[in-house]
């Protein structure tokens, strides 16, 4: 068949098809559009039509044109089902502690990692007050020590309700902009997250071994205990899940590297989501709760106990028959 | 096929051109969208402040920061056809694999994991994957499933009814294989685009099937015959 034939008795169709396009692009259909049932025999017909030019080569031109039109059928036609994603309540009582829970392995190995090399650190710091002079200037180490100075630190003053909001918009940016980058430098065969978790527990360890050696351990730990629970434990989950993309790439088991990968970062988006929002929740409870000036058996009772709900949330929540 | 197309299989069983883009475009549009980032940002900051530095005001904008570092392009992207700002204006859309729009979970991975993209420096790790990869992913795109491709309409431009061919048609002197008919056919399609003289260039290389004499005119009825037109 010639060109002028086969768009002669083609036309009528691909401009119909066209203005239905229009229309449903922007999202509505106007009242001299086709009607909306009519797309998906179109659509077909414009594919017929496409795979017909193509195959006789019948102009490049119009195969662009059809090629474009099927292209946006295709992308109306086979869109992802919207509105049916995000269920909160779901997702926090059951598909992230099952997520977590999948990853067994990984959460316990990066817990021992980081939590032995922060040990480590802090005893080699409570041992060698010099230490941690090669990492923080001594202004920084006298503000430190003032800030939970037992007898009158800024910790035990009240502060207003103006820094707390401040504060908060404070953790929310760098701490969970910290559990980003460190998921995504997993991409660098976990290279990049493990110094990420390596960094973190030595900043903490070497802070807490050189407080406690100041004799300032009680409103140190009675400050992060609380928020800790969520800080520390979502930052290891952001830290699993950065390891999820570097071990698809190191040991991709039966599949290529990149089927590996794909399916890896997949799999961490609930963690990584997960995690996002403990953080939050770490971000008011550091804000608004830690600095508060309360008898240290209180402080320290809510703080188990936020450590005893995370690990029964996480190691229960969602758990069915067989799980 | 010198063009840079990833195909795509329908379930209709007809195969669909993607023309991916490539690096310069795209750092186009994240130019475009950093710049747009700053400036919002800094409105932001200024209506806050306008008020005096005040703790709920520098707690607002931290997390503003926030949400429009990690998701302004998340949100463009899903809620807006695949198109952040940037790539509106560039011409650009990210779409999955399959060809269809981008959906949250694939736009946050792409969007997350420009941290390696950008490792060591500068991009450097997206780049290489970008220049390396046949439809230009960067890390993020191979990992998430998706690609960036141009979405500006260009066969609005070359539409097959409007090429009008003013010379009477007439039968080529043997017969064309399929291949040669379509060269011929596209000769005539992009003969409005050339230059008079590149055109009578190109008309005189098959100068068995053109002639000695006026070999663009000789192509054109050569291409109108072929077309059909009467």
């Amino acid at each position: 068949m010639k060109l002028a034939a086969f768009e002669a008795q083609g036309r009528a169709r691909w401009d119909r098809l066209a203005a239905l396009l229009d229309s449903l692009e922007l999202g509505k259909s106007g009242p001299g559009s086709p009607p909306v049932s009519e797309l998906p025999e179109l659509y077909r017909h414009v594919c017929n039509d496409l795979a017909l030019a193509r195959d006789r080569q019948l102009s490049s031109a119009l195969v662009g044109e059809l090629n474009e039109l099927a292209l946006r059928g295709h992308q109306l036609l086979y869109q992802a089902r919207a509105g049916q994603g995000a269920n909160v309540v779901a997702f926090l009582t059951s598909d992230f502690p099952r997520a977590v829970r999948r990853e067994w392995r990984l959460v316990l190995l990066c817990h021992l990692l980081f939590y032995s090399l922060l040990v480590g650190i802090g005893a080699l710091a409570y041992r060698s007050p010099e230490l941690i002079y090669s990492f923080i200037d001594e202004p920084g180490v006298r503000n430190m020590e003032q800030t939970y100075d037992p007898t009158h630190g800024l910790v035990t003053k009240e502060r207003g309700a103006e820094d707390d909001a401040a504060m908060f918009g404070f953790y929310i940016w760098n701490n969970i902009s910290i559990a980003f980058r460190t998921f995504a430098s997993g991409l660098a065969f976990g290279v990049g997250t493990l110094v990420s978790l390596a960094y973190n527990a030595l900043d903490f360890g070497l802070i807490a071994g050189h407080l406690i050696r100041k004799g300032a351990a009680r409103p140190f730990f009675g400050y992060v205990i609380a928020h800790g629970a969520f800080e520390l434990t979502a930052m290891l989950l952001s830290g699993v899940a950065g390891m999820r993309l570097g071990l698809a790439l190191v040991a991709p088991g039966p599949r290529t590297r990149l089927a590996a990968l794909r399916a890896a970062a997949r799999e961490s988006l609930p963690m990584i989501a997960g995690a996002a929002l403990m953080l939050v929740i770490a971000a008011g409870i550091e804000a608004f709760w830690s600095p508060r000036r309360l008898p240290q058996a209180l402080k320290y009772g809510v703080g188990a106990s936020l450590w005893l709900f995370v690990a029964t949330w996480l190691g229960i929540a969602g758990r069915v028959s067989g799980d | 096929m010198i063009d840079t197309i990833h195909a795509v299989q329908t379930p209709e069983g007809v195969d669909l051109a993607l023309p991916v883009a490539g690096p310069t475009p795209r750092a186009l549009a994240y130019g475009v969208d950093l710049l747009i980032q700053v400036v919002g940002l800094s409105s932001v900051q200024t209506v806050l402040f306008s008020a005096g530095q005040s703790g709920f005001a520098q707690g607002l904008y931290l997390i503003a920061g926030f949400v429009t570092n990690w998701f302004y392009p998340v949100l463009f992207e899903v809620l807006s056809h695949g198109q952040t700002p940037g790539k509106r204006i560039v011409g650009l859309r990210v779409v999955h694999e399959d060809g269809t729009p981008v959906g949250w979970s694939a736009s946050v991975l792409r969007n997350f994991l420009m941290v390696a993209d950008f490792l060591p420096l500068l991009y450097l790790a997206g780049i290489t994957s970008m220049c390396v990869d046949p439809s230009f992913r960067r890390l993020g795109d191979l990992a998430a499933g998706t690609l960036v491709v141009h979405a500006e309409r260009s066969s609005r431009r070359l539409r097959a009814k409007q090429v009008e061919i003013a010379e009477r048609p007439a039968p080529p002197p043997f017969a064309l294989t399929l291949d040669e008919q379509s060269a011929v056919i596209a000769f005539a399609e992009r003969a409005p685009f050339l230059s008079s003289a590149r055109a009578d260039e190109l008309a005189a290389i098959p100068a068995a099937l053109t002639g000695a004499e006026e070999p663009r005119a000789r192509l054109l009825s050569i291409a109108a015959w072929l077309l059909g037109r009467a």
